[in-house]
């Protein structure tokens, strides 16, 4: 991602001060970072720690749990739970995938062709913000209800059977289906991937597209060759922060889906808040945090957006 | 405005009563006509909001044309798209695509024809603008000199039957500008392709184009030479956009030979009959202008001394301030009360002081004559605007 990430200034030299100032002048930047440093200590580092001494204990409810480095636990985790984990990725990268597509026009139309409607546009993207996360997925439970006018509708267009043959649907019904969770999912994350598109379209110069029409290339190269290159820095941060909070995502699962739909943010809250396993739920969050690093490592590499300017 | 349709002039840029109002009303360019002779470098001279730069990107394709057609050679291109124009445009502010590199940004074009070997043309492209060592840069990293010369390669290596450059030495200091105006007009000179280059710059205009197309307020003011637009205005915009004049009210008194005899306050002026534009009746109204430097300034006590047949002025020295080759004065006369003359430096006459009482004269052949009824002060560039330009 191409967001800031400047250091904070080191300070101008001051030769003709006394030695004392001038290194209190350099601690200036350390103690304004401390407020930050403090909060992150206190509420990522502490509990990433603690969780991992969690994840190799042993033990139950009753007996207490003990560190033993048992660091079978991630194994069996992942054997046990492979399922959901591949469930995971692949409904989020669906709602990804559908974000961006439903997005990237959208963001384009904002920036380039809402003229002075462009900020009640935005607005509009964001209002869905106001309500609860919780009420509007269970709105789409409404929305996909079994006989109601968009299952009619898209039962009427076959769209079902494609989705039946692919697998995200079962018979005449859509939701506590995989393609009811993906709806869900794609709901609720489009705005984090339509802003960022928005912010990376709209500071591309508007002359960069005269200068490619008038290079003879036609408006669809234009988009392809000048316009979609230098969005690249919005098409990545947009497909991360709706990747990563839908892999790890568990109420659209849990309100639209059905069991065979759980993804793995479900089975960590039931193995913490059920089962009380804490030790599996545990080392289940640390195997999803790895994936997630080493396929965001790994896309960012390749979309090369580093030497983006 | 005399357009050459007749003759053979395959590539020339033809504008037909091109007009451009926009949505909000505002009228860019009235009805006009131009023809850019193939091959020649014209400048499309003005303020800002003149109309220039509209006129530019309606040959480009940037712009519609509210009436009127574009043709180059026998095509009308009027309808066609930026994309399938031959024309290619080199921006104000260079628009040099951030995301490609040097190479790349110059290759653009011929890419987007479908032509694969590009390297060897855009090698050769990048030598003649002298950045061949530059090409793997991405275009922030180079000064605006630079990013000025690949903007010009970029269009220049499609081989577009006429570039247009929009003033393209805007963003430069005044020591690469000079450069870089000498650089473009041996650029054109090798290439031979119809440059059209706007500007608010008169020098910029006058030093690079063949011809001069002087614009204001959506028209063509007046057109031709530099040479003589300068010596021959014919409005009081021009003479005062282009350089800087002198204006007298006077009466035409009559006409002797080739020559009018004019009574400006007490005194008498002589003006060539052809270098008068407005009616030469007896008894109209004129203004007489002339440049500061075809003056010549001598002391009151040595009055005698000038020949006969030059027009002259009596007057007052109120400023003067010495630019190096020359020194300017600000001359205070019963006629006119600010009549500016240059002199040169060659036998400096220490009496020629503020406060000096001196006789302007000047050859007549040097006068020209305008309708007198116009502002005196049109197209004097005023500093604020000069500023926001």
């Amino acid at each position: 991602m191409s967001t800031v990430t400047d250091a904070p200034p080191a300070p101008p030299a001051l030769p003709d001060k006394p030695r004392k100032v001038r290194r209190r002048g350099r601690l200036v930047p350390y103690w304004l970072l401390l407020p930050g440093i403090l909060w992150l200590v206190v509420f990522f580092a502490l509990p990433m720690v603690y969780q991992a001494s969690t994840s190799v204990q042993q033990g139950s409810l009753e007996d207490g749990f003990k560190v033993t480095w048992h660091f079978a636990t991630y194994w069996d985790a992942l054997s046990d739970y492979y399922p959901q984990f591949l469930r995971s990725v692949l409904y989020a990268g669906c709602a990804t995938i559908l974000c961006l597509l439903l997005g990237y026009p959208l963001a384009y139309l904002i920036a380039f062709r809402a003229g002075r409607w462009r900020n009640v546009v935005l607005i509009l993207v964001i209002a869905p913000f106001f309500t609860s996360f919780l009420i509007r997925t269970l709105a789409w439970k409404t929305i996909l209800a079994d006989g109601g006018p968009v299952v009619g509708a898209l039962n009427t267009l076959h769209v079902l059977d494609v989705t039946t043959w692919l697998g995200m649907t079962e018979g005449n019904r859509v939701l506590a289906t995989p393609l009811a969770v993906v709806c869900g999912l794609t709901y609720n994350f489009l705005p984090f991937m339509i802003l960022p598109l928005y912010t990376s379209l709209e500071r591309i110069d508007g002359r960069l597209h005269e200068a490619a029409g008038d290079l003879y290339a036609s408006p669809a190269t234009t988009f392809r060759r000048v316009t979609f290159p230098l969005s690249m820095p919005g098409v990545v941060s947009g497909t991360l922060l709706t990747f990563i909070p839908a892999a790890g995502d568990y109420v659209n699962a849990d309100l639209l889906g059905s069991t065979d739909t759980r993804m793995v943010g479900n089975v960590i809250q039931t193995q913490f808040l059920r089962i009380l396993d804490y030790p599996t739920a545990a080392a289940l969050s640390f195997i999803l945090m790895a994936a997630i690093l080493v396929m965001v490592t790994f896309y960012i590499r390749r979309a090369g957006t580093e030497d983006l300017v | 405005m005399t357009t050459l349709q007749q003759s053979d002039h395959g590539g020339d840029v033809r504008l037909t009563g091109i007009s451009k109002t926009y949505d909000n009303g505002f009228t860019a360019v009235r009805p006009l006509d131009l023809t850019v002779p193939q091959g020649s470098f014209f400048a499309l001279l003005g303020a800002s909001g003149c109309g220039k730069t509209t006129t530019l990107r309606m040959i480009a394709g940037l712009e519609e044309p509210t009436t009127g057609t574009v043709h180059l050679g026998d095509q009308d291109v009027t309808g066609l798209p930026p994309y399938k124009r031959p024309v290619n445009t080199v921006f104000q502010s260079y628009a040099l695509f951030p995301h490609l590199d040097i190479f790349e940004n110059v290759a653009f074009g011929l890419r987007r024809r479908g032509i694969k070997s590009v390297k060897k043309q855009v090698e050769e492209m990048l030598d003649l603008v002298q950045l061949g060592e530059h090409k793997r840069k991405k275009p922030h990293q180079l000064s605006g000199g630079q990013q000025q010369r690949v903007a010009v390669a970029r269009a220049l290596i499609n081989h577009p039957k006429v570039l247009l450059l929009d003033e393209p030495l805007g963003a430069l200091d005044l020591k690469l500008r000079r450069q870089m105006q000498l650089e473009l007009k041996r650029i054109q000179t090798e290439v031979g392709i119809t440059f059209v280059h706007v500007t608010h710059d008169q020098e910029e205009a006058m030093t690079m184009a063949d011809t001069v197309a002087v614009m204001n307020q959506g028209r063509v003011e007046q057109l031709g030479a530099p040479t003589d637009l300068y010596e021959n205005p014919g409005s009081t915009f021009v003479a005062n956009f282009l350089g800087t004049s002198n204006f007298v009210e006077a009466e035409i008194m009559g006409r002797a030979g080739d020559a009018l005899t004019l009574r400006a306050g007490d005194g008498k002026l002589t003006l060539p009959a052809d270098r008068c534009s407005a009616a030469t009746a007896t008894g109209g109204k004129v203004l007489v202008g002339v440049r500061p430097e075809k003056i010549s300034l001598t002391h009151a006590d040595d009055a005698a001394g000038i020949a006969d047949g030059r027009n002259r002025i009596t007057g007052r020295i109120t400023e003067s301030s010495f630019i190096g080759v020359s020194t300017q004065f600000v001359v205070d006369s019963p006629l006119c009360d600010a009549f500016e003359v240059y002199v040169q430096n060659v036998e400096r006459d220490a009496r020629l002081v503020p406060g000096a009482e001196v006789v302007l004269h000047w050859n007549p052949a040097h006068t020209f004559g305008l309708d007198a009824a116009q502002d005196i002060e049109a197209g004097v560039e005023k500093v604020s605007e000069d500023a926001a330009a």
